[in-house]
């Protein structure tokens, strides 16, 4: 008796496409978190050797400092500008968004609270510390100014 | 002859179109980077009425004035200095070691251990002073704010080699924190100055 079937190569089985999609995705779910805020500001981080990883996201604050993005420009200009949460904001309001952002975390945490700064490179000093001035009223006295680590000592 | 009648088995080929869309949603819903940046800690606004006392200002020489000015140059206690040499210059001048009489003060220290007994060690009382102008570029401001980091860690590397003979990062909290309070890090950001006229 001769075996039935076609001539040819069997067609190969996706039966564990399924797990090994599922394997990635399970990795991105672990290892990403949710993304919170558009960024409206571009943010090219300076270069240093010696950062230390925030480890706790839920106490991080984050400001924007630096020029808005091409498309808000017209409207904005290209002056650097702060942006607390999801929108422009000027320096007066870095009270009322440091106050905001202490209600959300729990009595225990508020202490250990940390703001960083996300400010591009060519910054100018004069809005970051004006930015550092509004943060001591604020009494969010926990900065950290964020960099992005490169191996080499910073030459 | 038809064989035996079994259920049938549920289609398994749409779950991977499944998982691809979850795949997806998680790739757009979400971000990677590691919050990673240079911590301070900020002073706390002096009360208005506040005087200042005898007690509460540093002595002259146990002050590091490192000065950026509107064109990127650095300035250690008046004199220029490059970028290269800025953390051999703060662990000379804090580590002091040959107890210059114009270079920082040391003061013995007690240190509770995590065994119970005490270490005592001469803490340097030295404050680094980083001042900046409105016109400074925040790379600059930033890099050397890396390099006086780096002058620290460095210092707190040796005291611990020196104490525990292991590396910083691989000490317990406690053994961490006695180190800590040893080499700590006095790094005081005053306000900037307006020269330049930014």
């Amino acid at each position: 008796m001769k075996k039935k079937g076609k001539g040819g190569i069997p067609p190969i089985s996706t039966a564990s496409l399924p797990d090994v999609i599922f394997m990635i995705l399970f990795f991105f779910m672990i290892s990403t978190s949710m993304r919170e805020t558009d960024i409206l500001v571009k943010t090219q981080l300076p270069s240093a050797s010696e950062v230390a990883k925030l480890e706790k996201k839920q106490l991080v604050s984050h400001i924007y400092i630096g020029q808005p993005v091409d498309s808000q420009q017209a409207q904005w200009g290209t002056a650097p500008q702060i942006q607390l949460n999801d929108s422009y904001q000027r320096l007066p309001d870095i009270l009322e968004f440091v106050a905001s952002e202490r209600d959300k975390l729990s009595e225990a945490d508020r202490m250990a609270m940390t703001v960083m700064i996300k400010a591009d490179k060519s910054t100018r000093m004069g809005i970051i510390s004006d930015v550092k001035q509004e943060l001591r009223r604020a009494n969010a006295l926990k900065i950290s100014y964020a960099a992005s680590k490169t191996l080499a000592a910073g030459q | 002859m038809a064989g035996k009648r079994q259920i049938q088995e549920i289609n398994a080929g749409s779950m991977a179109d499944i998982a691809f869309l979850l795949l997806i949603f998680f790739l757009v819903a979400t971000t990677m980077n590691v919050d990673t940046g240079i911590t301070r800690q900020l002073p706390p606004i002096p009360p208005d009425d506040m005087q200042v006392t005898e007690d509460m200002r540093v002595n002259e020489r146990n002050l590091l004035p490192i000065f950026i000015n509107t064109y990127d140059n650095i300035l250690v206690a008046g004199r220029p200095t490059d970028i290269t040499q800025l953390t051999d210059a703060v662990k000379q001048f804090v580590i002091n070691p040959t107890n210059d009489e114009n270079m920082p003060t040391k003061k013995n220290v007690d240190i509770e251990m995590p065994d119970g007994s005490t270490w005592t060690v001469p803490v340097s009382e030295a404050v680094v002073s980083l001042t900046s102008d409105r016109g400074t570029s925040y790379d600059i401001y930033i890099q050397v704010q890396n390099e006086l980091t780096r002058a620290f860690s460095e210092m707190r590397e040796d005291a611990s080699m020196a104490k525990f003979n292991r590396s910083f990062v691989d000490l317990g909290d406690e053994e961490r924190k006695a180190i800590t309070d040893a080499v700590p890090q006095p790094i005081s950001e005053a306000e900037p100055r307006n020269v330049g006229g930014n």
